[in-house]
């Protein structure tokens, strides 16, 4: 309104004082007109703009002829019914937990049958990884606890925290992390404690597997799973085909490395992924990746040939590479009814350098022994998971480590303690067949019935009968492919 | 000039040329959303459409193919109401596209300029699989369609201002051509007024209403739980009672129950497309639609 009577004003102004009816004067006037002219149908071209975004926003297209005012006052009253509809949501968005992280809750548990003593269990041939890697305990037996919190942080980072409760007390950390959501290009980083990219179960979550436990190369080469504490930059590349690499560093802490009080980087990998589909029925991933790691004075127990306990440290270098496939299958990519998932992976890890041997605290025969370390050893494992009916998947696993090349200079040299003072490292290859059967009444819970013969120790073999739930409560996490 | 060389231009001309041809590239979670984005992009968007009309889509794996796609996506298109849930957060955080993230343009939830039906008032998983922003499966109500059309429409112009004339243009066109069909629709299915009709998951809903059908029961005994014998027993027992006209299932469901109730109530079973691909005739969404109620009418 102001504009206008200015108009009117300067208008009246210019056609009353003839002292400024000059032409240019006029001119310039009329000039001024125009542009207030221009700025106001701009304004009301922008206000119509903005009243046509709200209708869309509203979804009240149809009544875009209608008058300016009744529109908006309608696309109020519309997101108004909106709202309540969903009253809940709105308590929810507008109390002070409105800003609450996604929380998830897993819940485990297993009954265990096993012909030994699970307290006893060993992979032989092979430097203990140091981690939780044998079967659960025997009878009824919780397991661990799980607790996944997750939410955006802020435009920029995405926070993911999940807690392990263990049965007997005391709370882990398996990751805690940061994921960046702004840098785009196919660029992702991660900085914080995190499931290593390597391999392709690593990344995903005990309760997710396929069995009960992990592979055999998982147990003896990375304790379980490897958890770096570090960064992660991943990038995938521009192309339909799914492409990514990945790099990450880290502090190497966790088997084959271990805690080296050192400045720098204790570890570091690298991988690449391959990924697509076949048809409207199959998907695939191929992956590859490297780990090098540096441990500095990791160390295991052990007994020598009379019983007496012995440690034995090693200080040098682990590097591993492995290569892995998967492929899934469903009717036209309906995973409902059927589908098959073939999955496996093979790993070699090399380890180079010296091995410290100490009995002071037991036998004291040879009190500390120093000698060279090499190991080149393989190992992978091949399984299949196929869904025969809704709910219901049966599926078979083979395992295999093998011994292959194992240098001990310690015992090469024959003067002091011999193959016998490590049981630990015997000539050895484990296998193991797992059978195993679960039952899914719904995408958040799991019942699984699993058989295994398990030679992973020297000439025994441990008969194992699981039964395991898994239960998840809460937020609707996804499932890695 | 050697063949080689002139080989080695004309790739670098088609690479060139390549992307500019498609100026926003389009990721689809559902069929019927890939096909109005086809429909209202034409050829200025290029569409990847994420899952077929044969695939539950509630059970969709974040498939290697599908981060790719979102990789380079400009603009993801899904139905939203949690249908996508299992999936596409983890698609979106592992793509490594910052355009695409909820919340930011490049993010587009149908459900969220639709009408929803079912709403829970509280939430519980023990009443089975249900999504607390409402029933999703919006798209079989062709008058959300249109709502969806419109604000799509203009999310399209917003990423790509210079198509956006083209876009608006496009979906004036279809949408005159929709509110059309809307009208022919609704002649043609007069008849099916009060008609009761069994479903197999709470996904006909939209299409029961907008029809003003009758929903007589669903085979599973909550959504997502498979049907159980006694709970067959029981729709049985009532289709002996009042019987409902037709057992209507979706391509994607597992005909077995269905079947088995249809051979001892004498009811038909009716395997409707949708969505666009579920049969060979619901080539478009006008066929989606088409199809279904010329199937329906035969249950009168």
């Amino acid at each position: 309104m102001f504009k206008r009577n200015l108009i009117a004003a300067a208008v009246a102004l210019a056609l009353a004082n003839p002292a400024l009816a000059q032409d240019s004067e006029l001119g310039k006037i009329r000039d001024e007109i125009k542009q207030m002219k221009d700025a106001y149908a701009k304004r009301i071209q922008l206000l119509e703009k903005r009243l046509s975004e709200a209708e869309a926003k509203t979804g009240k297209a149809e009544s875009a002829a209608t008058k300016a005012e009744s529109t908006a006052t309608k696309a109020e009253q519309n997101s108004a019914r909106a709202e309540t509809a969903t009253a809940s949501l709105v308590s929810a968005r507008s109390g002070e937990n409105a800003f609450n992280p996604a929380i998830s809750l897993i819940l485990q548990g297993t009954y265990a049958n096993t012909s030994r003593d699970p307290n006893t269990y060993q992979i032989t041939g092979f430097v203990p990884s140091g981690g939780e890697v044998g079967p659960p305990r025997r009878s009824f037996g919780l397991g661990e606890t799980e607790l996944v919190m997750s939410a955006n942080i802020d435009p920029y980072f995405r926070g993911v925290a999940i807690v392990a409760l263990a049965p007997e007390g005391g709370i882990g950390i398996e990751e805690a992390y940061f994921q960046t959501l702004a840098l785009s290009r196919g660029f992702t980083l991660k900085g914080g404690r995190f499931f290593s990219g390597i391999g392709y179960l690593n990344e995903q979550h005990q309760h997710t597997w396929d069995f009960q436990d992990a592979p055999l190369v998982y147990k003896s080469f990375l304790g379980n799973q490897l958890k770096q504490d570090g960064l992660q930059l991943k990038w995938i590349a521009p192309t339909d085909l799914f492409m990514e690499v990945g790099a990450e560093v880290s502090a190497g802490d966790q088997f084959p490395g271990s805690d080296r009080n050192k400045n720098g980087i204790g570890g570091s990998s690298v991988f690449a992924t391959l990924g697509g589909d076949i048809g409207a029925s199959t998907a695939w991933r191929a992956g590859a990746s490297y780990l090098q790691m540096s441990p500095n004075g990791r160390s295991y127990q052990d007994a020598d040939s009379l019983g007496g306990a012995t440690t034995n440290t090693f200080t040098g270098s682990a590097k591993m590479w492995g290569v892995n496939g998967v492929l899934k299958w469903a009717p036209n990519g309906n995973t409902t009814y059927n589908n098959f998932k073939l999955q496996g992976e093979y790993f070699r890890l090399k380890q180079n350098g010296t091995l410290n041997y100490d009995d002071t605290a037991g036998s004291n025969v040879f009190g500390t022994v120093n000698g060279s370390f090499q190991s080149s050893q393989p190992g992978w494992y091949l399984q299949g998971v196929w869904q025969f009916y809704p709910r219901w998947r049966v599926g078979y696993r083979y395992d295999a480590l093998s011994y292959s090349t194992l240098s001990n200079g310690i015992v090469n040299n024959g003067l002091g303690p011999a193959a016998a003072d490590f049981p630990v490292l015997a000539s050895h290859s484990p296998t193991r067949n797992t059978l195993m059967l679960d039952w899914s009444p719904t995408e958040f819970s799991r019942i699984r019935l699993q058989l295994a013969s398990d030679k992973s120790r020297l000439g025994l073999t441990d008969n194992q009968v699981f039964v395991q739930y898994i239960y998840s409560m809460g937020a609707h996490g996804g499932h890695k492919f | 000039m050697n063949t080689q060389l002139r080989f080695f231009l004309l790739t670098l001309t088609w690479l060139a040329a390549g992307p500019a041809a498609a100026a926003l590239n389009i990721f689809a979670c559902t069929p019927e959303w890939g096909a109005l984005s086809k429909e209202l992009g034409g050829e200025k968007t290029n569409v990847y459409v994420a899952t077929n009309a044969l695939q539950d889509p509630h059970r969709v794996e974040a498939r290697p193919s599908l981060i790719a796609r979102a990789r380079s996506a400009d603009l993801v298109v899904c139905n939203g109401a949690q249908l996508e849930i299992g999936w596409l957060p983890l698609v979106l955080t592992q793509a490594g596209n910052a355009k695409i993230h909820a919340g930011q343009p490049g993010y587009f939830e149908a459900a969220r300029f639709a009408a929803m039906l079912e709403v829970p008032a509280s939430v519980d998983r023990a009443q089975g699989d249900i999504h607390p922003g409402g029933n999703p499966h919006l798209h079989l109500d062709p008058r959300n369609i249109a709502k969806v059309a419109a604000a799509l429409s203009e999310r399209m112009a917003q990423l790509d201002p210079s198509g956006a004339d083209s876009y608006r243009a496009r979906t004036k066109a279809f949408l005159e051509r929709w509110q059309q069909a809307i009208l022919r629709w609704e002649k043609e299915a007069a008849p099916l007024k009060g008609v009761p009709v069994i479903v197999y998951h709470k996904n006909m809903s939209y299409l029961i209403a907008w029809l003003g059908m009758r929903e007589a029961g669903s085979l599973e005994p909550k959504p997502g739980l498979p049907p159980t014998a006694s709970h067959l027993s029981d729709l049985l027992a009532q289709q002996q009672r009042e019987p409902a006209k037709a057992i209507i299932l979706a391509a994607y469901n597992d005909p077995r129950g269905g079947d088995w109730l249809a051979e001892r109530a004498k009811v038909r079973v009716l395997i409707l497309p949708f969505t666009v691909g579920g049969n060979n005739k619901a080539k478009d969404l006008f066929g989606l639609f088409d199809d279904s109620i010329a199937q329906l009418l035969t249950a009168r």
